[in-house]
Formats: C-alpha cells, sequence, structure tokens
C-alpha cells in the first residue's frame, strides 16, 4: 500500500510538468496583452512598451517557460502583476476558504444525497421514489446564481434567519490562523465566531451542493438498485435477516464504489469550480480570484492557481482510489 | 379627560420636533460604516494602483499636498494650507500645515514630501519598487518627467521645480494616486507596503482581509477634525444582486454599482436613498477620418444627427445619465453649456448624407467593446441600437468586437473605421479629456486639426485659470463643428444608502473621504 501511494505521488511529477507546459501555453497564446489589458484605456505606446518589459513578455516564449520553471522548483510561483502579491500567499488565504466551503458542501450532499438515495432504491418506484429522483432531476438543473439569490432572499432578506453572504459578520472577532475558520474558531475556543462562522456557511453549502447532492442521490440509487437485484441479497433475505441488516451490510457496501467515485470527482469539481457560488455569496475562495485572473491576463496566478488545482484534482483521487481498498477488502494495491 | 389628550397630543408634537431638530443638526460622534462594493483593492499603495476600489480606500488613509472640494473638481488646500506660483509657472511652493503627522508618529514636512515623490519619480531610487509607478509617469509624462527638482526649502516650506509650466499641475497633485505615504514605513515593508499603509488621512489603517473587507479607524488626530465615524468597513460583495440583498437586509450601510432593474424598489423604499455621483466620464461613437467616407464633415454630421441618445439612456442606463454634446462631461469646469446639441432629426440627416454623395446609404464597419464602462453599461446592446438608428438613414453597420486586450491593441492601431469607447477623468482638468482623446497628435480617430492643437497645447502650458477657461471654451466649440465623434452620454454612477447615513457627498473623481460622514442611529 505504501509503496503504492509513493509510486502515486511519483506520477504527480509528470503531471505537475504537463499541466504547467499546457497552461503555460495557452494562456500565452490566447490573444489579449496582458499589458494592454491592465493599462486599459491610458495605455500609451511607451507604457506598454515598458509594462511589458518588467513582466518579461519581452523574452522567447521558452525562456518565459524556463523561468517559469525554474521558480516552480524553489516553490516560487511568482508574484501576481496586478497587485504584486506573492501568488503562493494569494493562493495560501484563498484556497483554505474555497476547500472549506466545499467540504461543507460535500457534507450536505452526502448527508442528504446517499440516505435519500437509499431509501429511493428501497422503495422503488413508490411516491417519494419518484418524488425524490424529480427534485434530484430539477437540483441537475438548477443554475447557481438563481438558486443562491434566491436563498439569500429568503432566508437572509425575508426570513432574518441566516447571514447574506461573506464568511464572518463585520464586529465578530477572529484572528485567521488557518484560514479555515471553523478551525480557526475552535482552535481559539471561540464559540461565538464558531456559531457565526457556521451561520455563513449554511447558505452557500446548501447553494454548492445541491447540484452533488442530485447526483450523488441518483447514482446511489442506481448502484444500490443494480446490487439489491444480485442473488446474495435473495440469499441473505432467505436466510430470515432484516431488511436494515441486508440493505446497510450486505447492499450497501457493495454498491459503494461507484459513489465514492462520483463522491471524489465531485468534490474535485467543487474545489476548482465553485466560481458562481463564490461570486453571489461574497467567498473570498480561489476560484473567483482565478477568474479574474484569467480576465485581468495575471499570468502568475493563473499560472499558480490553475497547477495548484491540478494537484489538488491528484490528490482528491489518489484518496477515493485508497477508500476503494479499504471499503473492498477484494481490491489490493501492490 | 380632554385636557389629558390636549397635553398628550402636545408632548408627542413637542417629542417629534425635538427629534427632528435633532437628526437636522446634531452631528453624532461613534458608530461604523460598511460600504458594500463590488470587488476588492489590489493594492493600498495609492502609487501602484490604478482601480477605484484601491483608491476607494487609500483616499480615507493618505493625505495629498492639495484636494478636491467635497462635490467638485476644485481644489483646495490639503496638506499645504497655501501655495504660490512663480511669473514663468516653473516654480510652485507650498506652505505646508504645521504638526502633522503620519499615523506612525512621523511628522509631515517638506522632507517626507520630498522623499515621496523622488521614490516615485526617479527610477534608480532605491525604493522605487513594488509596481510600476503608472499614475506618475502618466500624469507627469515620464520618470522624473515635467516635475526637474523637489526642495525642501524649510521645514514646511516644499518647492517643485518643473521643466516646463504643466496647466494641470495642481489638479495633477490634487488625486489620490498622489497620497503621500510616510517614508518611514515605505522603508520597513519595502515590497510588500502595498499591505501595509501608513499616511496621514482621516482613517487609520487596521486589517486587510483579503478578498472580504478592509478595516480603517478613526485618526483621532487629524488635522481636519476628527471623523465622526469610530470606523469604516470596505466589504467586497462582487454579485449587484447579492450587494443589495446584503443592504436590505442591513448588514452594509451603502453601496454602490447597483442592477438597473433594482433603481425603482430603492425609489420605493423610505429607508433607502438614491444619490448620484456627477459625472466624470463620456461614451461616444468615434468615426475614423482615414477611411472613407467618413472623411467627409457632411457624413459625420448626418450620424450626430441620426443618434437619439435620451432614447439610449432611457433603455440601457436606466435613465441615470445625461445626453452628451461635449467631450468634456458637466461637472468639470470651462464645460461649454453654449453649445447646442445636433438634434436627433432623421430628415436632416438624410439631408446631410445626399449632400455628401451618398443618398443611398453606404456600409461599414462598427467594432463594441467586449466589456461593461460606466460610460457604456451595456456596450452591445448600445451598439445595436446605434446600428438601428444609423439603418434608419439608408447606412448599414456590421457590428464586430474582439476581446478587450485585442480592442485596445486595434484600437490605438488605428484599425477601426468606427468604434465605441469612453473615458473616465484622473485629475478633474480639461485637458485630459480634451488634449488626451482629441488632440491630433493623441487622438485615434484620424481627426487633424492644427487650430485646435494650438489652443491645446496654449492651455496647457498656461497657469492662468480665467485664461485656459476661454481657450478650452473655444476647444469645445471647433470640436463641435468638426464631428470627430459623437458624444453618446455622461453616466451618473449611482449610490444606494440608507437614510441614517448623512452628509454623503460624492465627489466626481469617485472618491471621497469619509471624516464628514456621520451615522444618525
Amino acid at each position: 500500500m505504501t509503496s503504492y501511494i509513493i509510486k502515486r505521488l511519483l506520477a504527480l511529477v509528470p503531471v505537475i510538468i504537463g499541466v504547467a507546459l499546457v497552461v503555460f501555453l495557452i494562456i500565452h497564446l490566447i490573444p489579449g496583452d496582458p499589458a494592454q489589458t491592465m493599462l486599459g484605456e491610458r495605455a500609451t505606446v511607451e507604457a506598454i512598451e515598458q509594462l511589458r518589459e518588467s513582466m518579461g513578455l519581452n523574452e522567447p516564449l521558452y525562456i518565459q517557460f524556463i523561468s517559469f520553471f525554474k521558480g516552480l522548483l524553489s516553490g516560487d510561483l511568482g508574484r501576481s502583476v496586478m497587485s504584486n502579491n506573492p501568488v503562493l500567499n494569494e493562493i495560501s488565504v484563498r484556497f483554505p476558504a474555497t476547500l472549506e466551503l466545499s467540504f461543507c458542501a460535500m457534507i450536505f450532499a452526502v448527508g442528504v444525497g446517499i440516505p435519500a438515495g437509499i431509501f429511493a432504491a428501497t422503495h422503488q418506484n413508490s411516491f417519494f421514489d419518484n418524488a425524490s429522483m424529480l427534485i434530484a432531476l430539477i437540483g441537475v438543473s438548477m443554475p447557481i446564481f438563481w438558486l443562491g439569490l434566491m436563498l439569500i432572499w429568503l432566508f437572509a432578506v425575508i426570513l432574518g434567519w441566516l447571514p447574506p453572504s461573506s464568511r464572518l459578520s463585520v464586529g465578530v472577532e477572529l484572528d485567521y490562523i488557518t484560514n479555515i475558520l471553523l478551525v480557526d474558531s475552535i482552535i481559539q475556543l471561540n464559540w461565538n465566531a464558531f456559531k457565526n462562522v457556521f451561520s455563513h456557511l449554511i447558505l452557500p453549502s446548501v447553494a454548492l451542493g445541491t447540484i452533488p447532492l442530485a447526483i450523488i442521490a441518483r447514482m446511489t440509487r442506481s448502484s444500490m438498485l443494480e446490487v439489491l437485484k444480485q442473488d446474495y441479497i435473495r440469499t441473505a433475505y432467505s436466510k430470515g435477516l432484516q431488511d436494515r441488516m441486508v440493505v446497510y451490510k450486505h447492499a450497501l457496501k457493495n454498491a459503494f464504489i461507484p459513489i465514492i467515485t462520483v463522491v471524489g470527482l465531485q468534490f474535485g469539481v467543487l474545489l476548482g469550480g465553485a466560481v458562481l457560488t463564490e461570486t453571489i455569496f461574497s467567498w473570498p475562495g480561489l476560484g473567483k480570484y482565478l477568474v479574474d485572473a484569467i480576465y485581468s491576463r495575471d499570468f502568475p496566478v493563473v499560472q499558480g492557481g490553475i497547477l495548484f488545482f491540478a494537484i489538488a484534482f491528484v490528490i482528491v483521487n489518489l484518496l477515493v482510489d485508497i477508500s476503494y481498498a479499504a471499503i473492498d477488502p477484494r481490491i489490493e494495491y501492490k | 379627560m380632554n385636557y389629558v389628550k390636549k397635553l398628550s397630543l402636545l408632548l408627542v408634537v413637542a417629542l417629534v420636533v425635538a427629534l427632528f431638530s435633532f437628526s437636522v443638526y446634531a452631528q453624532e460622534y461613534g458608530g461604523t460604516f460598511v460600504f458594500g462594493r463590488g470587488g476588492d483593492s489590489v493594492g493600498l499603495d495609492p502609487i501602484q494602483v490604478t482601480d477605484g476600489e484601491s483608491f476607494k480606500v487609500t483616499q480615507q488613509v493618505y493625505d495629498t499636498i492639495v484636494m478636491f472640494k467635497p462635490g467638485t473638481t476644485e481644489v483646495i488646500p490639503g496638506l499645504a494650507k497655501d501655495w504660490k506660483v512663480s511669473e514663468d509657472g516653473k516654480t510652485w511652493t507650498f506652505h505646508l500645515r504645521e504638526g502633522v503627522e503620519f499615523h506612525d508618529g512621523n511628522p509631515v514636512n517638506a522632507e517626507a514630501i520630498k522623499w515621496n515623490f523622488e521614490r516615485w519619480g526617479y527610477e534608480d531610487h532605491p525604493y522605487h519598487i513594488g509596481g510600476e509607478f503608472t499614475y506618475y509617469a502618466y500624469m507627469f509624462q515620464d520618470f522624473p518627467g515635467v516635475i526637474k527638482e523637489v526642495n525642501a526649502v524649510d521645514e514646511y516650506t516644499v518647492e517643485f521645480v518643473l521643466e516646463n509650466p504643466q496647466g494641470p499641475f495642481l489638479n495633477n497633485l490634487a488625486m489620490v494616486s498622489f497620497g503621500i505615504a510616510s517614508p518611514a514605513a515605505v522603508k520597513k515593508w519595502g515590497e510588500d507596503y502595498f499591505k501595509h499603509p501608513v499616511g496621514s488621512g482621516p482613517f487609520k489603517f487596521v486589517e486587510w482581509k483579503q478578498g472580504d473587507r478592509v478595516v480603517l479607524e478613526a485618526n483621532e488626530d487629524y488635522w481636519d477634525g476628527r471623523p465622526y465615524l469610530d470606523k469604516v468597513i470596505f466589504r467586497s460583495i462582487p454579485d449587484n444582486g447579492a450587494r443589495y440583498m446584503e443592504l436590505r437586509s442591513g448588514s452594509i450601510d451603502m453601496m454602490d454599482y447597483i442592477n438597473p432593474e433594482d433603481v425603482q424598489s430603492v425609489k420605493e423604499n423610505e429607508d433607502l436613498d438614491l444619490i448620484l455621483r456627477p459625472s466624470f466620464n463620456v461614451g461616444y461613437f468615434a468615426m475614423h477620418q482615414d477611411f472613407e467616407p467618413f472623411d467627409n464633415v457632411l457624413v459625420r454630421k448626418a450620424f450626430a444627427h441620426a443618434i437619439n441618445k435620451e432614447a439610449l439612456i432611457g433603455a440601457f442606463y436606466a435613465g441615470l445619465a445625461e445626453p452628451a454634446k461635449n467631450p468634456l462631461p458637466p461637472s468639470i469646469w470651462s464645460y461649454n453649456d453654449e453649445i447646442e446639441d445636433y438634434p436627433y432629426d432623421l430628415e436632416k440627416a438624410k439631408e446631410l448624407l445626399a449632400e455628401a454623395g451618398y443618398p443611398d446609404g453606404f456600409e461599414f464597419d462598427f467594432y463594441y467593446m467586449p466589456v461593461p464602462r460606466p460610460y457604456f453599461p451595456q456596450p452591445k446592446m448600445i451598439a445595436q441600437a446605434v446600428q438601428y438608428y444609423l439603418s434608419e438613414i439608408g447606412v448599414t453597420a456590421n457590428l464586430l468586437s474582439y476581446d478587450w486586450g485585442t480592442y485596445l491593441d486595434k484600437y490605438y492601431d488605428d484599425q477601426f473605421q468606427t468604434y465605441i469607447l469612453g473615458w473616465t477623468g484622473d485629475n478633474g482638468d480639461p485637458d485630459n479629456f480634451l488634449y488626451v482623446l482629441l488632440d491630433q497628435t493623441q487622438n485615434n480617430c484620424g481627426y487633424e486639426s492644427e487650430e485646435l492643437h494650438e489652443i491645446l497645447i496654449e492651455a496647457q502650458k498656461s497657469v492662468d485659470k480665467e485664461e485656459r477657461i476661454a481657450l478650452y471654451k473655444e476647444a469645445q466649440e471647433i470640436i463641435h463643428e468638426d464631428v470627430p465623434w459623437v458624444p453618446i452620454a455622461h453616466s451618473t454612477p449611482p449610490l444606494v444608502k440608507k437614510t441614517m447615513v448623512k452628509n454623503y457627498i460624492p465627489n466626481p473623481t469617485s472618491t471621497e473621504k469619509l471624516h464628514r460622514v456621520w451615522l444618525n442611529d
């Protein structure tokens, strides 16, 4: 197992080089001069030339790539062209925010999606089955920005139960240590802040978790249905085992592999794709920041950010693969 | 019984009157003011940034040598209490207020100001780091550009010697970009100074949570009096709709950039006020004279008659703009209000086209910007409307666009036959619109006018305001006759505040100091 993990981690190296190369080429080859974009209407010829020079854009492409890659090896992703802030610093502040939100959204999606899927499967063609799958279908097709705005409107403006957006209310004191605020408030034993952070997480987690929830529920249902038709389930029933025992001990365990795969993939998607949710809920995460950087052609940020997402995605996949072995003793890694 | 009723009525009236007069007259100290805005600041060193979200904050933290009178682009004393300029317009002497301190306790004196200008202007200065110093090079035309030397004559007298007289010099100094920083703080933080700003302004920097909020607190010793507010917080709330809901739920006190469709609900809500920032921009339709038939002034005039500006403003600006007849917005001094715009008149337009030799119209390329700007909030839809208006007089416009960087690139390369674009002012000086956009050495619409060029250069060199006003008024007449553009609109960006926020006076230059704002809790 350990050697497998090491092998998988080593396989990260070509992935990183590949991603770095592709990202570098794409961002340098798409039209739109970053110097021009940055200076906007005020771009005089001299100013553009000066900026291009100081950004190193006048060097040949391969020289630019080499210097980018050299920096990468020494853990230096460069400084943002727009703000002059080190890219690594920006990522270390913003990624925890994205991680926290994605994690809570997944807890919501898994916590509701899997039980709903199981129930639908064991009560196939019942009213609940049809209703929940219809809701799941709506969930998959719901535009996040619309859902997000409706949630804010209902729960923050009309009912006033939850805060509309951001991570922490103005006036609540909390030192940012890990930048994962739930963790930070626990470390500082600051329960007032913990409650506040938690209440801020509810609406965006629901908005962000709705689509994965729907996908997970549907996947769980179909995977369970397949397993429930197997011979050994009939055998289990004929042994006189209770419903609950058959479903959770015999069926679910076997149905879990595809579910875990979907959960892992969805989590990977959330880590990189929470742009709309982050925008609506003023969540200072990496997704929104990266999209802004693409618009402003902030090369170092785009390169560093996408590379970071790629690594995160690979790691999530690795964790999924490892969990296969934990769930199914027949799977063994060598 | 009756007496009791009367008495209680009287009491109620007295109470209401007392409350009312209290709320009108008594400015209150204290409170936290939360401003919701569309994005985070890029940096908090004002010389290194060009975006409005950064300037909103640095305006509070820093002072400039001179500044803009609230609500106008008129220059009034700032760190300098008075000043004089030599006969030849090359030497400016400023007398500084005494006893002003930076937030770190160091004195704001002539040496500090000299140090700031040398840091910005000298490329070999050890602290000329951390960015491009874009606005310095832009306003003073290079490094060190127009400013030959800065001398600390004595503790509180600083002298600027210029290479040549610069008419807009004083307006330049009032720009928020030229906020004076504490030299000690710049030295301490080096490249990371932009995260630890120290000035002498009405509010001190407390913390910046990137992507989320910037927190400031009152500078108790501010030279213009302690701010009424205890704290100011700028929160980033990117989505316009979400920001408006934050305002309605009460978690912010004020916001900018509202969706046009929400304007009506603000007007109907008695807890909210809509206030308009005086316009500081122009959106225009340009016709490049290197391309036929736009070298013909009759064609350009025909176009000016064919576009219905009022209808465009009603449809695409939610009415929050005024039709433009000059390149200058009315908030800038020397605006020529005597000029009469070409009225929307299709018959007249067709006549002019026929006279120019195009009775059956013609076909041409028309480029529109891919991104919204304050002067064109919905560029594509505005372009489509203009295309429709022009089709009414028989000409066919082919609508085209590029990504923003490429668009600007091709614009500078004079590749567009016709296009829409605009400008937001920098320093509130007419030169910053007329020379920058329309002088024959500067413009990108193939417009050549020696007469205009001479006037603009003369006005640039003069330091006599009356003389400059007369020159710029004349310049606007020439431009009106030559029609290099059809100016479309000056937008007046809306701000929405709770009614309890008092004395917020928006400045045309997009930022304002908040030390006179107070909350009526």
